[in-house]
């Protein structure tokens, strides 16, 4: 089998395996951890070595079980978070390039609101207000992510509007859902996916940020985010919190490599929209 | 007189042969135009003369300017001529222009460079320069930036630009192609002019051979990296020995001759 | 519709950008007024985010404020509500916030009980240094490598700044920080460890409130010292991300530069190799470079959250996390406001920055 020539890269390959790697302890994790990651057992802190390879936290679980369980939680909560900030914010996108006037106006002032604040705080505040849970950490995330979406939606839609074929399915008599989805959704949809595979590693940064601050997992749940949070309070032992934190490097180091080469096989001149958008 | 004579120039290009052997001779004070369609290998021939080819590009053959290789130059050296003795004028004004840097500073930067001159004396040269290419008001011109000028004024600055150091060899490419028909005629004028009383060697890049029977004195005709004619104008254009001159010749809307 | 220029020479370039409508005559003036009227929309629509979203919020203002006992009490809680406009509906209560907004006054935070405007105004500058510094850091080291990326596409160098930036958009704030501060300071013990200065010293005369201009400015040189070793190791932190961010953006910029024919005319002319970088070149690169900058100015406020709370920073960060998590309205909408404010003037400044580099900007 020949993988087409954008894929044949280095970082695409290290990028693909790291990420299948995760997926696969994410689905495996009870057959390969060692330990239950919840069972409270002695010795408590134990520095890395023979059967506890990445330690014990302060409650004595074992910290490479509880990372890999943690696969369980982050990997599908930030795939299904990036998926929902694609429809949501690519519908709302859409709408606002295709029927502009009012529409486009409403729709982006919102999504410039949003841009005015920075992400964690938005996020922050939300969460707050909903009250510290994992879905709610997710909410506030979803707040803060739809807007990319919407501009380069928005702005992609705005560049094939106008082109021909758009205009003469219109002249026709087709009604702008259809042209919507037979005419403008192929052409939007190579960039956005190379933006949400760029948005998992940026999701997971904020998911995992906002469990650090106490706002999303709770204790004991394993979430890598609030491992390290746990792991502030032992700082001398060093592995609580420095494991958790090498599994969020991973992921999103992968995501980044798999991203960074599709907008390299994308045209400049997408790719250079995205970035500008994407931030 | 011969003053830029290109001989045996070979360009490859990641193993793609682009110019095979292609000849010309420029001289003083005569337009020589290059016709050819799109992919023939006229514009490249023009930027090997000025070592501006794109990167990872071979060459072969040699560009004499005088007793000098240009092929085997130096790149220092090779830096004193483009702009000092070898200029160019590009195909698009809106965009070989630096649209953030004002025409003054355009048309003075490399005569400073080259000529040495200081600020005063490199204005002057340029205000006198912009009148030569009929810019009106050159005084109020020199302080404006590209933007605010119209195609054609904008192709006669690029001209004022490559004239600026006094160049022996002015290199043209499709210096009317991107400008609307009506003011084609008068920067075709222009060059034909400069040409004449500065004794210039153009080398006139063009498609259209439209536009290469009006100005040009000698023509050679490209066609995949090789000339496969070359004569003076009247013999080229109306008695061609080439089939695919007398081809071209006959893809011309309207002339039948 | 067509320029009606009389003659074609000298005439503006009115299909490049939309054309104004007439009104003003100063194009400059109207391109500001515009920028101001939007910001000012902005602000008033960030009022109503922080208002509508801590009106969402379940926890009850009246209990977070009044002793057990108080709340016994039906009249005291009554007349508490009464106070603070509570009785009053929502649209109305709205009102009275941004009036008070408008005169200073965003009332009393129920963790410091002290104005929130007094809180804010001690903690905005010591986020201000952190962020400044590290957006600074940020972009020399950003642009730099960009440059360099760009200019040795392809080579070994270029393909390392590439990985090099990638692991830095990709590594984790708190957890870098939290790693910094282990490393640095417990174990190896080179820079000082958390807060803003030597505990045994005393902040510098106020004037800026960046202590470390402060401290320069009164000619403290050891409370500099020891405000720069304080500030130098979260704000590397923060500017990790950012330098990753701009590293890969401006490669990209350059790149596209150098590709424009006006840089290939450059060479035509025979410039030197850095006049053509630096005047030709990274003057039109630093347009998307500065929009880049300006937007990531607002993930560094993000991260000081982070970094802030590892290095005990008395910053907005720390104020914002401690006032959401105890639901401090006043102080949460306070922290909007101040961010917000902070992302309008930052996005006034990349404006004004255009104009200053783009002629076809400042003379439209």
């Amino acid at each position: 089998m020949k993988l087409p020539q954008a894929w044949r890269q280095p970082l695409a390959i290290v990028g693909g395996v790291i990420a299948l790697a995760w997926i696969v302890i994410a689905l495996a994790a009870p057959l390969l951890a060692p330990h239950d990651p919840l069972a409270q057992d002695l010795p408590r802190l134990a520095s890395p070595g023979p059967g506890h390879w990445f330690g014990t936290d302060q409650l004595g679980r074992d910290i490479l079980s509880r990372v890999m369980y943690g696969a369980r939680l982050s990997i599908p909560l930030t795939l299904l978070l990036v998926v929902l900030s694609v429809l949501i914010g690519g519908l709302l996108g859409a709408c606002a390039g295709y029927f502009g006037k009012w529409v486009d106006e409403t729709i982006m002032r919102f999504a410039d609101l949003v841009f005015a604040f920075p992400t964690i705080i938005l996020a922050m505040v939300v969460a707050a207000a909903l009250g510290a849970s994992l879905t709610n950490a997710v909410l506030a995330v979803l707040v803060v992510a739809w807007p990319a979406y919407a501009r380069v939606t928005r702005g992609l839609v705005l560049g094939v509007r106008e082109r021909e074929f758009v205009v003469s399915g219109r002249l026709l008599g087709f009604s702008a859902w259809r042209s919507l989805r037979v005419d403008v959704l192929p052409n939007v949809t190579g960039p956005i996916l190379v933006l949400a595979t760029l948005d998992i590693g940026t999701a997971l940064l904020l998911l995992s940020g906002l469990s650090f601050l106490g706002l999303g997992a709770k204790p004991p749940s394993p979430e890598w985010g609030a491992m390290v949070a746990s792991g502030v309070e032992v700082f001398d032992s060093w592995w609580v919190a420095t494991f958790p934190g090498l599994a969020i490097l991973t992921v999103v180091l992968a995501f980044n490599f798999l991203g960074d080469t599709l907008r390299d096989a994308l045209d400049p001149r997408t790719a250079r929209a995205i970035k500008e958008r994407a931030l | 007189m011969s003053l830029l004579a290109i001989s045996d120039l070979k360009v490859s290009i990641g193993g793609k042969e682009i110019l095979r052997g292609v000849d010309l001779d420029l001289r003083a004070g005569r337009v020589h135009g290059l016709a050819g369609e799109s992919g023939s290998g006229k514009t490249m021939t023009g930027l090997a003369v000025l070592g501006l080819l794109p990167h990872g590009a071979r060459t072969s053959g040699r560009i004499a300017l005088g007793e000098r290789d240009l092929l085997a130059m130096p790149a220092k050296e090779l830096n004193t001529v483009r702009g000092g003795e070898v200029a160019m004028v590009f195909q698009d004004p809106a965009t070989s222009l630096h649209p953030m840097l004002s025409v003054g500073r355009q048309l003075t930067e490399h005569m400073r460079h080259h000529l040495g001159l200081d600020k005063k004396q490199a204005r002057a040269r340029a205000l006198e320069l912009l009148g030569q290419v009929r810019i009106p008001g050159p005084e109020g011109a020199i302080d404006r930036y590209p933007h605010q000028f119209s195609g054609g004024m904008r192709q006669r600055i690029a001209i004022a630009i490559a004239l600026a150091c006094s160049p022996k060899v002015l290199i043209a490419d499709e210096p009317t192609t991107a400008l609307d028909v009506t003011v084609q005629a008068g920067v075709l004028r222009l060059l034909r002019g400069l040409c004449d009383d500065l004794g210039l060697a153009v080398l006139l890049v063009t498609h259209d051979l439209g536009v290469m029977s009006a100005v040009a004195d000698e023509v050679s005709v490209m066609k995949e990296g090789l000339v496969v004619e070359t004569g003076p104008r009247g013999q080229v254009l109306r008695d061609p020995t080439h089939p695919y001159t007398r081809a071209l010749l006959e893809s011309l809307p309207g002339e039948t001759s | 519709m067509s320029p009606t220029s009389s003659s074609e020479d000298l005439k503006g370039d009115t299909a490049r950008r939309k054309p104004g409508r007439s009104g003003s005559r100063s194009p400059l003036i109207r391109f500001l007024a515009r920028r101001v009227l939007t910001a000012l929309l902005l602000a008033v629509g960030i009022t109503l985010v922080t208002f509508v979203l801590t009106n969402l919020v379940p926890g009850d203002p009246v209990s977070a404020n009044l002793g057990q006992r108080a709340l016994g009490d039906p009249a005291i809680v009554a007349q508490w509500r009464a106070e603070h406009g509570l009785d009053k509906p929502l649209p109305q209560q709205y009102l009275m916030h941004l009036q008070g907004v408008v005169q200073g006054d965003l009332g009393t935070s129920q963790q410091s009980h002290r104005p929130v405007m007094d809180d804010l105004a001690e903690s905005v500058p010591a986020t201000l240094e952190l962020a400044g510094a590290a957006i600074l850091i940020s972009l020399v080291a950003g642009v730099a490598f960009g440059v360099v990326a760009a200019l040795r596409r392809d080579r070994l160098s270029d393909h390392l700044l590439r990985v090099l930036s990638l692991i830095g958009i990709s590594v984790p704030t708190f957890w870098l920080a939290l790693m910094a501060f282990y490393v640095f300071f417990y174990r190896l013990q080179v820079t000082p460890g958390s807060g803003r200065i030597d505990p045994t010293m005393s902040p510098p005369p106020q004037v800026t409130g960046l202590y470390t201009i402060d401290s320069a400015l009164a000619g403290q040189w050891d409370v500099f010292a020891s405000a720069v070793g304080h500030l130098i190791t979260p704000a590397l932190v923060l500017a990790l991300y950012t330098i990753g961010l701009l590293t890969r953006f401006t490669r990209s910029a350059v790149l596209e530069v150098l590709g424009q024919d006006y840089v290939r005319a450059a060479r035509a002319k025979g410039l030197p190799g850095r006049v053509i970088l630096f005047r030709y070149v990274l003057r039109s690169a630093l347009v998307p470079i500065i929009t880049v900058a300006g937007l990531a100015f607002g993930s560094l406020l993000s991260g000081t959250v982070l970094v802030e709370a590892i290095f005990a920073w008395p910053g907005v960060g720390q104020y914002a996390y401690k006032s959401a998590t105890t639901l401090d309205l006043p102080a949460v909408m306070g922290v909007g406001l101040v961010v917000g404010g902070v992302y309008l003037v930052i996005n006034l400044i990349v404006d004004v920055l255009y104009g200053v580099i783009d002629p076809r900007v400042r003379l439209q």
